[in-house]
């Protein structure tokens, strides 16, 4: 096993005649946080679908821990320790923050059918630990006292927040992130920094997508530039900022056509 | 992570709580009082229906023994409607596999199939059976349909609603067809089961000479309360779990639910198990009960009713979905067919005959309003859904969502929203 978390290799996506990924290959050293950037419509979330498997690569493979996990379907990935956050919050709006946290723990469970129906000692104890370590992830992101209000009905700050504490609760050793600042106000994006390498410190390595530049270049320890599904740029932070290509996909290029 | 302890939320106040043994009542939940309310109703039903009718509460209690029937239906259907959120238009057929599985196996019908040889298995052992064929057929109707969501789904299920009675009327050889199967065996307690249940002789021991038959209703009340109680303390086990977790994950947002590696498919194939495993416990008893099973009795409009039931009750609460049932079937089955005979009744204690008198187009006034029957139906349905648009008694979400909008605002965090 190297440094390497998770190998993208040469990924492509196609969907129809629309190119959203094209041929992209960088790789995520285990403990830090990596960002993916770029201009709207880059290919950044469909990449992380192809990860996470909800769709397959149209070719290409993603290596994570050393096993090629492209082709696997989504519950499999989770299994094997990727957790992530959606751009548009997607909740279980109808359980509370306690309970959003306890699915997330799914995988990492036991119960058969059988215990849960007859209430087995093992599937009590079971429910114990995970109502416990549920508790302590929701404290953790900082909303423990949300703990039985509905998803729906949190604020938005908390809903992300609650995103978070869920995506941990599978036990992850790699945690992707959509756009986990979006609509923050910058006090709430400081809180969210401290979040992420918090959550770095304790062991996960944190792979992230984020529009917002000064969370980016202040967290990140290596960026990936993408602009229309192709990779323009990989470095750290100051490289990337004084990339050309990156310059001009973001600003527009200067000489004008 | 962080390995700090935590200190979970004080419990609240101890007031309204009874001990019993293990368990612990909170008089201050809900759902609680509701089945305490339930329990005690239930028990207290054959007395109380007895001494009202003057000794002839025997029909009655018929009566709720098959509207039994159908709360054990709609609990089953709610798992795979309530909890996991698929659209299923025909579990009825589940319902006729429970029951036709009894037929079989608990009567001489198998001697004039091609097997040439009746068996005879014991009630008691054919409601295990029973819920292992209903359940795996829930599973292999499950598997081909899992990949559709929301109205795909919905439109498959109903296919399987109307092949099953429909194969049960053609496969002559084997179900009697369009005629059924009848003279099914009556359940039979075994001898050593004594005492105030069933002296042999006695006058009365709630099963007489140990067997259950129509002269006892009773038994069949008193079984078919066993077997709702079972249901509910699984299901209701069931709901709290990791795997019910997983049902309203996949309720709520299948994406996110995958994305927390939930295996959608297998979860997904439960809960179809779960549901016709429910029915197949229904199944056996309304086969055995009416000693008859034909294909008539499972149409669509069985499935339709039971949905029916879920819907007006409350969507995946379970004390909602016990009350729903047993009001649309007191509705269905006992007011409606009897209102014809109450307007009659009523106009001659008054005097108003001449309204009940058929004139030309006119047919009276107590035909007219048998006539109207479902149109009552609807209209009850429609006025109960207006007025309680989630249902007699909503699933807890209904009810937070205004209480957890207060506290919000009391907290005065509407301000802290990006």
């Amino acid at each position: 096993m190297n440094g390497n978390i998770l190998e993208i290799r040469k990924v492509t996506k196609q969907f129809g005649g629309l190119v959203a990924v094209d041929d992209v290959a960088f790789a995520v050293r285990r403990g830090e946080i990596f960002a993916l950037i770029g201009p709207n419509g880059a290919g950044k979330t469909t990449l992380f679908n192809c990860i996470t498997g909800i769709y397959p690569p149209t070719m290409g493979s993603i290596y994570f821990d050393g096993r090629d996990i492209s082709g696997s379907r989504p519950h499999q990935v989770a299994q094997m320790g990727i957790a992530r956050t959606f751009q548009n919050i997607r909740l279980f709006p109808f359980m509370t923050a306690l309970d959003n946290v306890k699915v997330g723990q799914h995988v990492r469970m036991k119960a058969k059918l059988w215990d849960a129906m007859l209430k087995t000692p093992r599937e009590r104890k079971e429910e114990v630990r995970v109502r416990d370590r549920a508790y302590e992830l929701l404290r953790y992101v900082g909303i423990e006292r949300f703990a039985d209000h509905y998803a729906r009905n949190l604020p938005y700050g908390q809903q992300r927040r609650l995103e978070v504490a869920r995506a941990l609760a599978t036990d992850p050793k790699l945690l992707l992130l959509d756009e986990p600042a979006a609509g923050f106000t910058p006090q709430e994006k400081v809180q969210l920094m401290k979040l992420v390498e918090k959550i770095v410190a304790d062991g996960v390595t944190v792979f992230l997508i984020e529009h917002d530049m000064r969370v980016v270049m202040s967290i990140s320890k290596r960026i990936c530039v993408l602009d229309h599904g192709e990779e323009i740029a990989l470095g750290p932070p100051d490289v990337v900022r004084s990339n050309q290509r990156v310059i001009e996909a973001y600003l527009g290029s200067q000489g004008g056509h | 992570m962080s390995s700090a302890t935590v200190a979970r939320p004080r419990p609240g106040p101890r007031r309204g709580r009874i001990r019993i043994g293990r368990f612990t009542l909170n008089l201050r939940d809900r759902d609680t009082v509701i089945y305490l309310a339930l329990a005690i109703g239930a028990l207290a039903f054959p007395t109380v229906a007895d001494f009202v009718t003057g000794g002839a509460g025997g029909s009655i209690v018929l009566l709720a023994a098959d509207a039994g029937v159908y709360v054990l239906l709609a609990l089953g259907l709610n798992v795979v409607v309530g909890f996991a959120g698929l659209l299923d238009l025909g579990y009825a057929a589940f319902f006729a596999i429970g029951a036709y599985t009894y037929a079989l196996m608990a009567s001489g019908a198998l001697f004039h199939t091609p097997l040439h040889h009746a068996i005879h298995i014991p009630f008691w052992l054919l409601l295990v059976v029973g819920v292992m064929i209903a359940a795996t057929a829930g599973a292999l109707l499950g598997a081909p349909t899992l990949r559709l969501r929301g109205d795909y789904l919905a439109i498959v299920t109903l296919g399987f609603g109307e092949i099953v009675p429909r194969v049960f009327r053609n496969a002559g050889d084997w179900t009697g067809g369009i005629n059924g199967l009848s003279a099914l065996d009556n359940p039979v307690l075994p001898y050593w089961v004594d005492g105030p249940w069933a002296g042999v002789g006695e006058q009365f021991g709630i099963v007489k000479d140990l067997i259950f038959s129509v002269a006892n209703p009773t038994a069949w009340y008193v079984l078919m309360l066993i077997l709702v109680g079972i249901s509910v303390v699984m299901l209701n086990n069931l709901r709290k779990s990791r795997l019910g977790r997983a049902w309203m994950a996949i309720r709520e947002d299948e994406t996110a639910a995958q994305a927390m590696g939930i295996n959608t498919v297998s979860t997904k194939l439960l809960a179809f198990a779960m549901g016709a495993a429910t029915s197949g416990f229904a199944g056996c008893f309304y086969g055995a009960k009416l000693s008859l099973v034909s294909p008539e009795n499972f149409q669509f409009q069985v499935s339709i009713t039971i949905l029916v039931m879920i819907v007006l009750g409350g969507m995946g609460s379970m004390p909602g979905v016990i009350v729903g049932s047993l009001t649309v079937y007191l509705i269905l089955f006992k007011i409606l067919p009897d209102a014809p005979n109450q307007v009659h009744s009523l106009l001659a204690t008054t005097g108003f005959t001449a309204i009940d008198q058929p004139t030309g187009d006119w047919p009276g006034l107590g035909e007219f309003v048998s006539r109207l029957k479902f149109l009552l139906f609807g209209l009850i349905l429609v006025t109960t859904m207006l007025l309680r648009p989630g249902g007699l008694i909503p699933s807890r979400a209904e009810i937070d969502v205004e209480r957890a909008a207060k506290e919000t605002s009391a907290l005065g965090l509407e301000g802290a929203q990006g």
